[in-house]
């Protein structure tokens, strides 16, 4: 029978017919619901309860229910619904509270039936049980749900949600007794109706508000709901546990959520504030919109589809006082303007380009990828689903490599490591710089420093280091103990680095060995002889553990040597107050105007070209040691912008920091920002943490200084109880203990705390560090062998 | 040294009769700073323990602090008490003590009801303090603005001073004139919010929003209405709870002192004193608690069987507006000119409060709740423009709302929501917006008339609030409850202020 009804309903939604089209209402709705025919609609608000019969061209009013002179609040409706049985009857929600149902087949004016005043706060929701005639179920801000059975003058059972505000209550579509009913407070509810004192099931769906939500026509198991955190999640709750199986991020909160008819996949939403558009959304697409209706001029109040089988009518109303049937085949699909290209570089300067594949296939020069062929995205392999009307876009994705001596961008991470920003004279800084150009082969780059020092040095210093002297690498200070290693070049640093990893290695050796060691007495009095394969093995072990003892002591002593203190601009203590006086005045940029000076224009532009050392030595005794500084600058700025256009921009920034106050006029502040910006982003993409931190430190431009100081707190918990500490950061609240204790002179560490990763125990730097000088075991007496590195 | 002496002497002054122990423990400097503050919140005036360490430190002549506590209103005792005994309170006074060195008195005052004190400063915070879209400065700025439009010194001389700290733009402070166009514009949407809310329109916002030189982008006008509603309510709770003007520890070294004195000099103390005498010979209400708990009592039993008409709910809404009007409307026409320290950040001095509803006039219509609502449409407009500031007031609504102990004077154990919600929708009534699903009878028989002139008065017109005004309402009791009274008064009011400008904002939008 049911079977039968479904072929039937399902055959007469094929006569539906219609098109785009809408009608004013006088004013704005709040709800609308179909009858099951899918031949009338009805429109609630706050002035407004309606009746439109659906015709091919237009709608066409057919009843007003608001009658009376002064119509009561009974009729200010916050939500409405035709019953999908009973084609006579209807139900409202009441924003004072009250519940109403009206009859069609009453012959008199005034349609109103029932009357429930039994919620004390506005009624939120109201609905119908999709098989059983008089069974009616409301969801007020008074945080209970009421079911009535309409042939009694009362509820026959009330549902106390126990938390807040009920938003929506929606029946099962295939479990008989089972409805969801969703909160102000994220929670969403199951019930049994047989079961008023307790819900069968409570699960969190959304952060705030869940104001929506609705059962899956044909899953069984499928609920969707929209929050106001701006989410559509469907729920799979055939299992134990409520599970998230999909989720669509849209922009606004979301007011109403209903799966089209048909689809699977499908569902339509629409928002309460901002956003007046409606979008049917492929749940397996979350991040563009299937299909947009964008015909409303104020937020959509209520969507509905037109039948229950039939996935291409839609009808809305809205605040704007409008009621709208949406054809689908009209809705604008975001899809087609999507732009299915993408492109991106690698770190290393590799290039990958998707696009349609059309677009690309004719190109034969294409080799595959060397790991694999990855040519292709990986959602083109999943098998095509004929149930996904997404268009199909097949795109190519190709990998550009970079050749692999010229273009990597070792040298970046290089340079960076190792140009010298600040902390020593200009000249010093300009020498240094170029030399490390020099070694890592871009003579222009070394060339430009050292015409930098030429140019901008006072008279005096320039005759003392001059650019050959760069030689003694020694004697040079290095900005920390790290860069020594990377400072060989290829092969040595290579050697370095094997090197360190494998006293790396030796440490865990160490650390698991003396463990073993510990152990062993107990071990080996047991199996001295029985297992002598393995006590062999650790002898082994502990010759070399020995070895490694003598030589970590030789490192340790290294390292003292190298001195302790930690990078300096790891761990700025405090923030220096950025009072930078300004610069004595510079001469007027005029006087490079000047006649005088416009005769060595020429000599200055051949200057610029920059190429090799040679041109120093004739252009040196060009200039007369008198020129001032400020002659260059035009030279200088155009030349950073040139590096900044080629792509170097470390090369702008690093002249921009050592020639400080020199320059800095000269440069916008914007260009500077600018500069500044893509440096740090270049360091931080290459995990060059200490060196961006320094840039940020010395750039001058206010916008990048604070870069420095935001997230700049550390959470810590308590040692003892575990639990996070939220006002000091040396004295736990709840257990009233000085959380971090020094082992050493135990008192409380309020500035750095060091600790030993093997036994946790810790102290001021400064104490830990003296101690481990004299003695190698942790100084709270565990007995182990700290390590300070 | 002598400068230790000195502070001893003055210690023993104050402190005279806590116990030599506690007084060891204080001198014996290795104590922590939350010792110092739980110290403090035992003794008071919080204002000379910070000054002990300022005096510690720098060895500074400490003024005396005016001995009448916190609050005009309300005897110091109660809230050193309150204080002592919660656990919680304490904490949170030891966190405010560590933000921002000294906890104000309007603090201390709110400590009362610690669990709202929470979120309130945590929304305080967020908005003055942590990343938006305004300059630190400006809001202070925008904050002493706010307050002084009630005329309301306590705060226009904590912001300054706050302001002060900044080092910023310091000339702005001689007076609004000096401030930039900008923030001047601001000052005809600061009046309409101060005052008469609902007139306020989307014209008026586009005025600020146009594109031009002195122009406000959407998520700076947002953060500027936030602390604009958040100052002018928080002026409620200053002259309702009558908070005593603060005598600053940072004060006293003579540094920036000159700019504060003059600002800090208030009336409000005098003003209360004189209104002291009197209200020790003002007639005790006989409307009693008895009959204020049956009333409830009646009103819940009834609820089942009234079956008020429609009709008659809309005239009871009506009804309680129009009378609204007649409560404490005597000096409307004598318009206090404001005091003059604070007047320079007020243009416009006249513009004032005028009834919602008026005889004879075309009335704006009313707002109704149903259809503008903070959970529904403010909160995500906020929260869109100024990300997080809507769960933060969202919080803070919800906590003021929620708040009882169920319990009224002498009496435990009571459901008190129906009161709670009388009080918040009586503001709101005030303001024209109505609630569908509320019986507005239901304030008629809950509020007494002293009470609600006294309401009327906190919101609207704080400035003009006594303490004969305080007094004179609810008798039996305690003054943690009178407190909770004006917290709910205050987040309804912020609450309606922001509800009529995102509603102009969201009609600006579409």
């Amino acid at each position: 029978m049911e079977k039968m009804s479904r072929v039937t309903t399902a055959l007469g939604s094929s006569a539906i017919s219609g098109r785009t089209m809408f009608c004013h209402l006088d004013a704005p709705a709040n709800a609308i619901s179909v009858c099951r025919d899918a031949t009338q609609v009805v429109v609630a608000g706050r002035n407004i309860f309606k009746i439109y019969g659906l015709e091919e061209e237009q709608f066409v009013e057919k009843l007003n229910l608001r009658v009376g002179r002064k119509p009561s609040l009974n009729f200010s409706c916050a939500d409405v619904m035709w019953h999908q049985m009973e084609e006579n009857l209807l139900a409202t929600a009441a924003t004072n509270g009250a519940v109403v149902t009206w009859n069609l087949g009453k012959p008199s004016r005034n349609k109103q039936d029932q009357l429930f005043t039994e919620h004390k706060r506005t009624v939120n929701k109201v609905c119908f049980h999709p098989t059983e005639v008089y069974m009616l179920l409301s969801g007020s801000q008074d945080g209970y749900m009421k079911c009535f059975d309409l042939r009694k003058k009362e509820s026959v059972s009330t549902f106390s949600g126990q938390s807040e505000s009920v938003r929506d209550v929606q029946f099962s579509m295939k479990d008989y007794f089972t409805f969801a009913a969703s909160f102000e407070n994220g929670n969403v509810q199951l019930w049994d109706i047989r079961r008023p004192d307790r819900y069968e099931r409570m699960f969190t769906a959304h952060t705030g508000p869940v104001f929506c939500c609705d059962w899956h026509p044909d899953d069984r198991g499928w609920l969707a709901t929209g929050g106001r955190d701006k989410m559509v999640k469907v729920w799979d709750m055939t299992t134990n546990r409520a599970k998230e199986i999909y989720c669509v991020q849209t922009i606004a909160s979301v007011a109403r959520v209903k799966w089209r008819p048909e689809r699977k996949w499908h569902l339509a939403t629409c928002s309460m504030m901002v956003d007046h558009n409606i979008y049917v959304w492929d749940i397996r697409r979350p991040f563009i919109p299937f299909a947009t209706f964008e015909e409303h001029k104020d937020v959509t109040t209520g969507i509905v589809w037109r039948h229950q089988h039939d996935p291409y009518f839609l009808l809305s109303g809205s605040k704007d006082s409008t009621l709208y049937q949406h054809m689908f085949k009209d809705a604008s699909r975001p899809v087609d303007r999507a732009n299915p290209e993408g492109l991106c570089f690698g770190l290393f300067g590799d290039l990958a380009f998707a696009a349609k594949e059309s677009l690309i296939s004719g190109d034969a020069n294409r080799k595959p990828y060397p790991g694999g062929d990855r040519r292709y995205p990986i959602f083109f392999f999943k098998k095509p689903d004929l149930t996904e009307q997404f268009a199909h876009v097949s795109s190519a994705l190709s990998v550009f490599e970079s050749s692999l001596e010229s273009k990597r961008m070792d040298w970046f991470v290089k340079t960076a490591r190792l140009y010298l920003l600040s902390g020593k004279s200009f000249a010093e800084l300009c020498d240094h710089n170029a030399k490390v150009a020099k070694e890592l082969n871009r003579p222009q780059v070394s060339t430009t420093w050292t015409m930098l020092r030429i140019m901008f040095s006072d008279p005096a210093n320039l005759s003392t280091p001059g650019p050959n002297h760069i030689g003694k690498l020694g004697t040079l200070p290095l900005m920390n103990s790290f860069s020594m290693k990377e400072m060989g070049m290829g092969t040595e640093s290579r050697l370095d680095r094997s090197k360190g990893e494998s006293r790396q290695d030796n440490i865990h050796l160490e650390l698991g060995n003396s463990l073993i060691n510990n152990i062993c007495p107990t071990a080996e009095n047991e199996e001295t002889e029985g297992s002598e394969g393995q006590a062999e093995y650790m002898f082994g072990d502990a010759e070399l553990d020995d070895d490694d003892l003598y030589s970590m002591e030789h490192d340790n002593q290294a390292a003292e040597e190298q001195e302790y203190t930690l990078p300096q601009e790891a761990f700025p203590l405090r923030h220096e107050i950025m009072d930078n006086p300004l610069a004595p005045e510079h001469l007027q940029q005029d006087k490079a105007d000047s006649p005088q000076a416009s005769g060595n224009e020429a000599e200055v532009m051949c200057l610029t070209p920059i190429e090799s050392f040679s041109l120093i030595s004739i252009s040196q005794p060009l200039f007369s040691p008198h020129l001032p500084a400020p002659f260059f600058c035009p030279v200088v700025r155009e030349m950073l912008s040139h590096y900044a256009e080629q792509g170097d921009v470390q090369m702008a920034v690093s002249v921009l920091i050592v020639l400080g106050d020199r320059i800095r006029k000269e440069i916008d502040d914007l260009t500077q920002e600018h500069w500044y910006m893509s440096y740090i982003d270049l360091l931080q993409r290459f995990e060059l943490w200490n060196v961006s931190n320094e840039v940020i430190k010395l750039s001058t431009c206010s916008a990048i200084t604070c870069l420095n100081q935001t997230s700049t707190t550390l959470h810590v918990n308590c040692s003892n109880c575990k639990r996070p500490m939220s006002n000091r950061g040396w004295i736990c609240d709840r257990c009233h203990q000085c959380a971090s204790v020094c082992a050493v002179c135990h008192h409380v560490v309020k500035g750095l705390f060091v600790w030993c990763q093997g036994c946790s125990h810790g102290g001021h730097l400064e104490h830990v560090k003296n101690w481990l000088k004299s003695s190698s075991h942790c100084p709270a007496g565990c007995g182990h062998l700290c390590e300070y590195t | 040294m002598p400068s230790f002496y000195l502070l001893i002497g003055c210690f023993f002054l104050v402190f005279a009769n806590i116990a030599e122990s506690s007084f060891r423990l204080c001198q014996k400097w290795g104590c922590t700073s939350k010792l110092l503050v739980l110290y403090s919140s035992l003794a008071n005036p919080v204002s000379l323990s910070a000054a002990l360490v300022l005096s510690q430190e720098k060895g500074v002549r400490v003024p005396r602090p005016f001995s009448s506590g916190p609050s005009a209103f309300i005897p110091k005792e109660e809230i050193v008490e309150a204080s002592q005994v919660d656990p919680q309170t304490e904490q949170i006074l030891a966190e405010a003590y560590s933000l921002s060195g000294h906890v104000d008195h309007l603090t201390q005052v709110m400590g009362l009801h610690p669990h709202y004190l929470e979120s309130f400063l945590r929304s305080q915070f967020y908005l003055l303090r942590m990343d938006g879209p305004l300059p630190l400065h400006c809001r202070h700025y925008i904050a002493i603005m706010a307050a002084a439009r009630h005329q309301c010194s306590f705060l226009v001389s904590l912001h300054v001073r706050e302001f002060y700290r900044m080092g910023m733009c310091l000339d702005w402070l001689k007076g609004l004139q000096y401030a930039p166009q900008r923030l001047r514009n601001l000052n005809e949407i600061n009046k309409i919010l101060a005052h008469r809310p609902w007139l306020i329109t989307k014209e008026h916002i586009q005025n600020l929003v146009k594109t031009g030189e002195h122009s406000w982008s959407l998520a700076e006008l947002v953060h500027a209405v936030v602390i604009l509603a958040h100052f002018h309510s928080l002026a409620s709770f200053v002259f309702g709870s009558g908070i005593n003007p603060q005598v600053d520890p940072q004060n006293a070294n003579g540094f920036q002192s000159v700019f504060i004195s003059d600002n800090c000099t208030c009336d409000l103390a005098s003003d209360h004193h004189l209104d002291r005498d009197l209200s020790n010979t003002s007639p005790v209400t006989t409307d009693s608690l008895e009959a204020l708990m049956d009333r409830m009592k009646r009103l819940q039993e009834e609820r089942e069987e009234d079956e008020a008409s429609q009709e008659e709910m809309a005239t009871r809404f009506e009804k309680e507006k129009k009378e609204s009007l007649l409560v404490g409307s005597g000096d409307m026409k004598n318009e206090v000119m404001p005091t003059s320290k604070v007047s320079r950040f007020v243009e416009d001095a006249t513009f004032g409060y005028q009834h919602f509803a008026r005889h004879g006039e075309d009335n704006p219509p009313t707002f109704r709740a149903q259809d503008y609502s903070w959970e529904d449409h403010g909160f995500s407009l906020v929260n869109r423009l100024y990300s997080d500031i809507g769960l933060l007031l969202d919080d803070k609504f919800r906590t003021a709302c929620d708040l009882t102990y169920y319990n009224m004077a002498s009496h435990e154990d009571v459901d008190t929501t129906m009161l709670r919600r009388a009080l918040f929708n009586y503001v709101h009534c005030m303001y024209g917006i109505r609630y569908d699903d509320y019986d507005y009878g239901e304030v008629n028989q809950l509020l007494e008339r002293s009470l609600k002139v006294y309401i009327k008065t906190v919101t609207c017109y704080p400035e003009r609030t006594t303490r004969r005004m305080y007094d004179s309402y609810w008798c039996q009791f305690r003054h943690s409850e009178k407190v909770h009274v004006n917290l709910l008064l205050m987040e309804a009011r912020m609450q309606a202020e922001l509800l009529y400008t995102l509603r102009a904002i969201t009609r600006y939008m579409t």
